[in-house]
Protein backbone atom coordinates (compact mmCIF):
# COMPACT_ATOMS: atom_id res chain seq x y z
CA UNK A 1 0.00 0.00 0.00
CA UNK A 2 1.17 3.60 -0.98
CA UNK A 3 0.22 6.87 0.59
CA UNK A 4 1.37 10.25 -0.39
CA UNK A 5 1.17 13.27 2.02
CA UNK A 6 0.85 16.39 -0.35
CA UNK A 7 1.98 19.05 1.84
CA UNK A 8 0.65 22.70 1.36
CA UNK A 9 2.45 25.93 2.03
CA UNK A 10 4.48 25.27 5.90
CA UNK A 11 3.19 28.54 7.01
CA UNK A 12 0.95 27.07 9.97
CA UNK A 13 3.59 25.26 12.26
CA UNK A 14 1.11 22.31 13.09
CA UNK A 15 1.43 20.60 9.39
CA UNK A 16 4.73 19.67 9.98
CA UNK A 17 3.69 18.01 13.20
CA UNK A 18 0.78 16.87 12.06
CA UNK A 19 2.36 15.39 8.89
CA UNK A 20 4.59 13.22 11.14
CA UNK A 21 2.36 12.15 13.37
CA UNK A 22 0.51 10.61 10.44
CA UNK A 23 3.33 9.15 8.82
CA UNK A 24 4.15 6.80 11.67
CA UNK A 25 0.85 5.97 11.97
CA UNK A 26 0.91 5.01 8.44
CA UNK A 27 4.35 3.31 8.54
CA UNK A 28 2.81 1.00 11.53
CA UNK A 29 0.25 -0.31 8.94
CA UNK A 30 2.75 -1.23 6.31
CA UNK A 31 2.39 1.87 3.92
CA UNK A 32 5.23 3.07 2.16
CA UNK A 33 5.10 6.49 2.54
CA UNK A 34 6.10 9.78 0.18
CA UNK A 35 5.81 13.22 1.69
CA UNK A 36 5.40 15.85 -1.71
CA UNK A 37 5.41 20.03 -1.03
CA UNK A 38 7.42 22.67 -1.69
CA UNK A 39 10.89 22.95 -0.88
CA UNK A 40 10.48 24.73 2.45
CA UNK A 41 7.31 22.00 3.32
CA UNK A 42 10.28 19.24 2.42
CA UNK A 43 12.77 21.17 4.53
CA UNK A 44 10.56 21.30 7.39
CA UNK A 45 9.94 17.86 7.45
CA UNK A 46 13.19 16.42 6.89
CA UNK A 47 15.23 19.02 9.56
CA UNK A 48 12.26 17.29 12.01
CA UNK A 49 13.24 13.59 10.96
CA UNK A 50 16.88 13.76 10.07
CA UNK A 51 17.13 9.80 10.46
CA UNK A 52 13.78 9.50 8.17
CA UNK A 53 11.93 7.36 10.73
CA UNK A 54 9.20 8.48 9.58
CA UNK A 55 9.47 10.28 6.22
CA UNK A 56 11.26 7.53 3.86
CA UNK A 57 10.44 9.15 0.41
CA UNK A 58 10.33 12.73 -0.15
CA UNK A 59 9.78 14.89 -3.39
CA UNK A 60 8.85 18.07 -5.24
CA UNK A 61 5.04 19.01 -5.01
CA UNK A 62 5.13 20.55 -8.87
CA UNK A 63 7.33 16.89 -10.20
CA UNK A 64 4.55 14.72 -7.72
CA UNK A 65 1.32 16.32 -9.93
CA UNK A 66 3.60 15.91 -13.13
CA UNK A 67 4.26 12.25 -12.68
CA UNK A 68 0.23 12.01 -10.98
CA UNK A 69 -1.21 13.50 -14.75
CA UNK A 70 1.49 11.40 -16.64
CA UNK A 71 0.54 8.08 -14.56
CA UNK A 72 4.24 7.36 -13.83
CA UNK A 73 2.63 6.93 -10.34
CA UNK A 74 -0.34 6.27 -7.91
CA UNK A 75 -1.36 5.91 -4.60
CA UNK A 76 -4.06 4.17 -2.74
CA UNK A 77 -4.21 7.01 0.01
CA UNK A 78 -3.44 10.21 -0.31
CA UNK A 79 -3.52 13.17 2.30
CA UNK A 80 -3.95 16.64 1.50
CA UNK A 81 -3.23 19.38 3.94
CA UNK A 82 -5.61 21.94 3.51
CA UNK A 83 -5.23 25.69 5.27
CA UNK A 84 -6.18 27.69 2.38
CA UNK A 85 -8.07 28.23 -0.96
CA UNK A 86 -4.78 26.43 -2.60
CA UNK A 87 -5.05 23.38 -0.52
CA UNK A 88 -8.54 22.54 -1.86
CA UNK A 89 -7.42 23.11 -5.65
CA UNK A 90 -4.62 20.68 -5.07
CA UNK A 91 -6.89 18.30 -3.86
CA UNK A 92 -9.38 18.92 -6.55
CA UNK A 93 -6.32 17.78 -8.61
CA UNK A 94 -5.24 15.10 -6.83
CA UNK A 95 -8.74 13.51 -7.16
CA UNK A 96 -9.24 13.83 -11.21
CA UNK A 97 -5.37 12.54 -11.51
CA UNK A 98 -5.13 9.49 -9.11
CA UNK A 99 -6.98 7.02 -7.90
CA UNK A 100 -6.65 7.57 -4.09
CA UNK A 101 -8.98 7.68 -1.81
CA UNK A 102 -8.50 11.34 -0.59
CA UNK A 103 -8.12 12.85 2.89
CA UNK A 104 -8.25 16.80 3.87
CA UNK A 105 -6.36 17.57 6.64
CA UNK A 106 -7.98 20.90 7.50
CA UNK A 107 -6.55 23.57 9.95
CA UNK A 108 -6.25 27.06 10.35
CA UNK A 109 -8.11 29.60 11.62
CA UNK A 110 -11.24 29.62 8.68
CA UNK A 111 -11.79 26.08 8.39
CA UNK A 112 -15.76 26.03 7.55
CA UNK A 113 -15.38 27.12 3.86
CA UNK A 114 -12.33 24.68 3.71
CA UNK A 115 -14.67 21.57 4.90
CA UNK A 116 -16.69 22.76 2.48
CA UNK A 117 -14.92 22.50 -0.58
CA UNK A 118 -13.57 19.21 0.38
CA UNK A 119 -16.77 17.32 0.16
CA UNK A 120 -16.45 13.87 -1.15
CA UNK A 121 -12.70 13.05 0.68
CA UNK A 122 -12.75 12.25 4.46
CA UNK A 123 -12.44 15.16 6.48
CA UNK A 124 -10.17 15.55 9.54
CA UNK A 125 -10.03 19.04 10.63
CA UNK A 126 -9.67 21.34 13.27
CA UNK A 127 -9.57 25.11 13.96
CA UNK A 128 -5.63 24.63 14.79
CA UNK A 129 -2.56 27.03 13.96
CA UNK A 130 0.32 26.02 16.81
CA UNK A 131 -1.43 22.91 18.98
CA UNK A 132 -1.76 19.76 16.57
CA UNK A 133 -3.90 17.68 19.66
CA UNK A 134 -6.87 18.61 18.61
CA UNK A 135 -6.32 17.19 14.68
CA UNK A 136 -4.09 14.33 16.66
CA UNK A 137 -7.44 13.22 18.29
CA UNK A 138 -9.00 13.20 15.45
CA UNK A 139 -6.52 10.70 13.47
CA UNK A 140 -6.32 8.72 16.59
CA UNK A 141 -10.11 8.09 16.22
CA UNK A 142 -9.21 6.47 12.69
CA UNK A 143 -8.68 2.66 13.67
CA UNK A 144 -7.31 1.38 10.81
CA UNK A 145 -6.28 3.86 7.23
CA UNK A 146 -5.67 0.74 5.19
CA UNK A 147 -8.85 -0.22 5.86
CA UNK A 148 -10.40 2.67 3.74
CA UNK A 149 -7.87 1.73 0.29
CA UNK A 150 -9.90 -1.37 0.38
CA UNK B 1 8.60 31.92 -18.62
CA UNK B 2 7.51 35.36 -20.34
CA UNK B 3 4.59 35.66 -18.98
CA UNK B 4 1.96 38.87 -17.82
CA UNK B 5 0.16 38.49 -14.25
CA UNK B 6 -3.64 39.63 -15.07
CA UNK B 7 -5.15 38.88 -11.57
CA UNK B 8 -2.74 38.16 -8.27
CA UNK B 9 -3.00 36.09 -5.36
CA UNK B 10 -6.41 35.08 -5.54
CA UNK B 11 -8.55 32.22 -5.00
CA UNK B 12 -9.49 29.48 -7.93
CA UNK B 13 -12.99 30.46 -8.09
CA UNK B 14 -11.89 34.40 -8.59
CA UNK B 15 -9.27 33.67 -11.22
CA UNK B 16 -11.75 31.12 -13.43
CA UNK B 17 -14.78 33.95 -13.21
CA UNK B 18 -12.16 36.58 -13.64
CA UNK B 19 -11.24 34.13 -17.20
CA UNK B 20 -14.50 33.59 -18.28
CA UNK B 21 -15.89 37.26 -17.91
CA UNK B 22 -13.01 39.22 -19.80
CA UNK B 23 -12.34 36.56 -22.71
CA UNK B 24 -14.35 35.58 -25.57
CA UNK B 25 -12.82 32.43 -26.44
CA UNK B 26 -12.83 30.17 -23.58
CA UNK B 27 -12.06 26.25 -22.97
CA UNK B 28 -11.99 23.86 -20.09
CA UNK B 29 -9.70 21.54 -19.89
CA UNK B 30 -9.32 18.90 -16.88
CA UNK B 31 -6.85 19.64 -13.59
CA UNK B 32 -3.27 18.27 -14.15
CA UNK B 33 -3.64 20.01 -17.63
CA UNK B 34 -0.24 20.09 -19.43
CA UNK B 35 0.05 22.93 -20.76
CA UNK B 36 4.18 25.61 -21.24
CA UNK B 37 5.49 22.52 -19.05
CA UNK B 38 3.44 22.83 -16.30
CA UNK B 39 0.16 21.39 -14.87
CA UNK B 40 -2.36 23.33 -14.10
CA UNK B 41 -3.70 22.42 -10.48
CA UNK B 42 -7.81 23.90 -10.02
CA UNK B 43 -11.26 22.38 -9.40
CA UNK B 44 -12.12 20.80 -13.01
CA UNK B 45 -13.47 22.00 -15.35
CA UNK B 46 -10.63 24.62 -15.31
CA UNK B 47 -10.92 27.75 -17.98
CA UNK B 48 -8.68 28.27 -19.87
CA UNK B 49 -8.57 31.09 -23.05
CA UNK B 50 -7.12 32.07 -25.43
CA UNK B 51 -7.00 35.91 -27.45
CA UNK B 52 -4.04 36.39 -30.61
CA UNK B 53 -1.16 34.34 -29.88
CA UNK B 54 -1.52 34.49 -25.60
CA UNK B 55 -2.84 32.07 -23.48
CA UNK B 56 -4.76 33.02 -20.19
CA UNK B 57 -4.83 30.17 -17.32
CA UNK B 58 -5.16 30.32 -13.45
CA UNK B 59 -1.93 29.07 -12.20
CA UNK B 60 -1.64 27.95 -8.29
CA UNK B 61 1.02 28.17 -5.86
CA UNK B 62 0.65 26.56 -2.27
CA UNK B 63 2.34 29.40 -0.51
CA UNK B 64 0.61 32.66 -3.00
CA UNK B 65 -3.07 31.43 -3.84
CA UNK B 66 -3.83 31.52 -7.85
CA UNK B 67 -3.01 33.97 -10.69
CA UNK B 68 -4.08 34.70 -13.98
CA UNK B 69 -1.45 34.50 -16.37
CA UNK B 70 -1.20 35.26 -19.69
CA UNK B 71 1.04 33.48 -21.57
CA UNK B 72 2.56 33.82 -25.46
CA UNK B 73 2.85 30.56 -27.01
CA UNK B 74 1.30 30.13 -30.55
CA UNK B 75 2.00 26.59 -30.58
CA UNK B 76 -0.14 26.30 -27.08
CA UNK B 77 -2.90 28.38 -28.22
CA UNK B 78 -3.29 25.59 -31.01
CA UNK B 79 -2.95 23.17 -28.97
CA UNK B 80 -5.41 24.30 -26.21
CA UNK B 81 -8.55 24.88 -29.39
CA UNK B 82 -7.96 21.42 -30.50
CA UNK B 83 -8.57 20.17 -27.34
CA UNK B 84 -5.39 18.29 -27.15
Amino acid sequence: MKALLMMGCPELPVQTAVALYIANKLNGEGFEVTAAGNKAAISLLLNSDPEKHYIKKVMDLDRCIGALAEKKMDFDLCFVFIHSDSGISYLATVKSLSKAKTVAVIFGKEIEPLIEGSAGSIIIASKAVHNPMPLRAQIDGVKSWAVLTK
Amino acid sequence: MNYEILLPNSSFRECADFIKKNFKEVYYVPAGYRIFDSYIIGVPPIPVAVEGDDVILPYTKPCHGCFVLRIPGKEEVERVRKGK
